[in-house]
């Protein structure tokens, strides 16, 4: 019993940068916005969690800092593609390639140091229950906001009038601005949201999942996010099953290297990357139903006429 | 509170589209004396190390040549795809598998002398990245799976899977467990261009003569034609009759070859052997090779050469200055950012406006947008 309660926890810990990072980006997209970038702002707040957390010891500050350098580095982009009506997808990648060398530069004094570790909950009485008690009161801080961010965002985003502009804008941004609605300014707070929950994404990979410095931590991670949006239909419950899903494929791979089990551990490593293109191609094999969910203005500039 | 507004210009700026990359270029030595200051160091001396001393003598200059040569070869192929708005990002992975595949020759047939052996590695290397680069594409067209995560997950599946080679099958058995393969024999291994002033090798000959050849399919030929159509007007393209599935493996196998070409020449002509890893990014930086080149085939030879001197100005400031040389990363992050900036330019008039102001403007300026 302890053993299932333990894998469950290590893959509640995989499933939770994956979940924050992809509810940020579902955001980010029900807007209209593709931001390719979330690998490159994981990896800034994650460098950024690590670094305040070390520098200051505590691992709160490490975890603002995190949030903070996601959304600032997101304005980046909201900047270029927003104001300056660049192509999304190229300064997507340009974000996370720049994400990726800044962080291995501010990183560099960090390699090897031991890092703080945001506590995990305890509630005396509660936290002891046998099995529930752990999966439930025992976490890190970082799981209850995932869980309550997913939540949020699926009120927002179907239950509230804001959210229906929000959705309406990435339908038809045309539309939207004959309407009257502010499209540039919605689309900016939706990037640096996503940019927010991208940093406390990586924030929690070097604040909770390993605590400590390593370049290129997020190793993937931000791109199976992107292709986590895809596989929900950009749902915000499917999101959820889909993070968890491959947060146990994650830890299922690491627990079967720790067994030895006669497969090449470079075959395991790869599982999580395959698994991603077999769940992309089940998904998107039937284009109807993916035209219909996508946003229809996903990823297409937009310059207010006046 | 001021912000910026975007004025559609009535036709391209062809001024912009030359000026562009240079602009980007200038914004990023600003940005990087910004970068270099913070840093402690003084800018000016940096400066020196990091675009200067780097290609100051010969030698020097041959290292350049060895570091451009795949980021010319793979940026050229990824020009195809992008204009065709078709979105390989994959080349790190295409790259790694034309290295594998072409070195299946020496490393399985060490006996294998004489001078085919070279020409059918390097085709090797090419149809090997070239399938790599067909599995985005077939999934694309089959499955209409998107190409940009599908490509991007490849990658790591394909380094993963030279890991493994080179520490299990591929493994030298006398090379003391090191996790490389064995030396490639002299037949194998690419020929320098003038081995008396240094060690620049046949690769950035290729890499010469794949940005004409690419150059003269975009722009002389029907098929660049169709890449171009497509790329700009797919449902201009349908009514040519040109087919856009034929497209996606047209691009990517292009690409995907001359990603592997690329490799295999940097693991034949700089390494000499496979290890367990082959390259440092060329496959990504490829990318901003590609758009700070214009998609232009003889833009990117000079653009390559640039991001080539980014590579060997890192490592001159990590010895000199002990800085550390994913400074060479950031450079060329910020370069691609400034040439998407700038470009912005070549279709939009800037003009930066205070919030109250607008309204006093709006009727000359309804005017000029027409």
């Amino acid at each position: 019993m302890d053993i299932t309660v333990n894998i469950l926890l290590t893959i509640a810990t995989a499933a939770t940068p994956l979940l924050i990072a992809a509810i940020g980006e579902l955001v980010v997209e029900r807007s209209g916005v593709l931001n390719l970038g979330v690998e490159g702002m994981m990896i800034m707040g994650a460098v950024g969690g690590f670094g305040a957390g070390y520098l200051t010891g505590s691992p709160w500050i490490g975890l603002l800092a995190a949030i903070a350098l996601g959304a600032v580095f997101s304005l980046l982009f909201a900047v270029m593609t927003l104001s300056l009506a660049t192509n999304q997808v190229a300064t997507g990648l340009s974000l996370t390639l720049l994400g990726l060398g800044l962080s291995g530069m501010m990183g560099t004094s960090f390699v090897g140091q031991p890092g703080a570790r945001l506590p995990n909950l305890d509630i005396p009485g509660l936290t002891a229950i046998p099995v529930i008690g752990r999966l439930l009161f025992g976490q890190d801080p970082i799981f209850y906001i995932s869980i309550a961010l997913t939540a949020a965002v699926m009120w927002f985003l179907f239950k509230t009038r804001t959210g229906l502009t929000l959705r309406s804008i990435g339908d038809s941004h045309t539309s939207a601005h004959a309407l009257g609605i502010q499209v540039i300014r919605y689309r900016y707070l939706s990037v640096i949201f996503g940019g927010a929950c991208a940093g406390l994404a990586g924030g929690h990979l070097s604040l909770v999942y390993t605590p400590q410095w390593v370049e290129n931590m997020t190793a993937g991670r931000g791109w199976i996010a992107l292709a986590l949006v895809v596989f929900a239909s950009w749902r915000p419950w499917r999101v959820l099953a889909g993070a968890y899903i491959f947060g146990a494929v994650w830890i299922g791979q690491l627990h079967a290297q720790a067994f030895g089990i006669p497969v090449p551990s470079q075959l395991l490593s790869s599982l999580p990357y395959l698994a991603t293109i077999v769940v992309l191609v089940l998904i998107s094999r039937n284009k109807r139903l993916t035209m219909m969910n996508t946003p229809a203005s996903l990823g297409q500039p937009f310059v207010p006429d006046r | 509170m001021m912000r910026l507004e975007l004025v559609k210009r009535p036709q391209r700026s062809m001024l912009f589209s030359a000026l562009s990359p240079f602009i980007a270029f200038v914004l990023t030595i600003i940005a990087g004396a910004i970068l270099f200051a913070l840093l402690g160091v003084n800018p000016l001396k940096a400066f020196q190390i990091y675009f200067i001393e780097p290609i100051s003598q010969v030698w020097q200059l041959h290292e350049l040549a060895i570091k451009a040569a795949p980021l010319i070869l793979i940026g050229v192929g990824l020009s195809v795809c992008y204009r065709a708005n078709i979105w390989n990002i994959g080349a790190e992975g295409q790259f790694i598998l034309g290295g594998i595949v072409g070195s299946s020759i020496p490393v399985l047939f060490p006996q294998f002398e004489g001078p085919l052996v070279l020409p059918l590695m390097l085709l090797f290397g090419m149809i090997g990245g070239a399938a790599y680069a067909a599995i985005p594409a077939l999934l694309k067209t089959r499955f209409n799976t998107n190409e940009i995560l599908t490509s991007l997950m490849l990658v790591y599946v394909a380094q993963l899977f030279l890991d493994w080679l080179v520490r299990g099958p591929w493994r030298d058995p006398k090379g003391f467990n090191f996790p490389q393969t064995i030396q490639f024999n002299d037949s194998a291994i690419l020929p320098e261009l003038m081995p008396a002033s240094g060690r620049a090798n046949w690769g950035f000959v290729f890499a010469l003569v794949a940005a004409v050849l690419v150059w003269i399919l975009m722009s002389r030929m029907l098929k660049g034609f169709e890449v171009r159509v497509l790329g700009s007007s797919p449902r201009a393209g349908r009514f040519a009759g040109f087919g856009i599935n034929r497209m996606v493996f047209f691009a990517f196998m292009l690409s995907g070859a001359l990603a592997g070409l690329a490799g295999i020449s940097e693991v034949s002509g700089a390494i000499g052997q496979l290890q367990p890893v082959i390259s440092p990014g060329y496959g990504f930086t490829a990318i901003i090779v590609a758009f700070l080149g214009r998609l232009n085939p003889l833009g990117i030879v000079a653009a390559g050469l640039v991001l080539a001197l980014t590579y060997l100005g890192g490592e001159a400031v990590q010895s000199a200055l002990g800085i550390s040389d994913k400074v060479a990363r950031v450079f060329q992050g910020m370069l691609l950012f400034f040439v998407l900036g700038c470009d912005t330019l070549i279709h939009y008039r800037i003009r930066l406006i205070g919030f109250a102001a607008p309204k006093l403007e709006s009727a000359p300026k309804l005017e000029e947008a027409r």
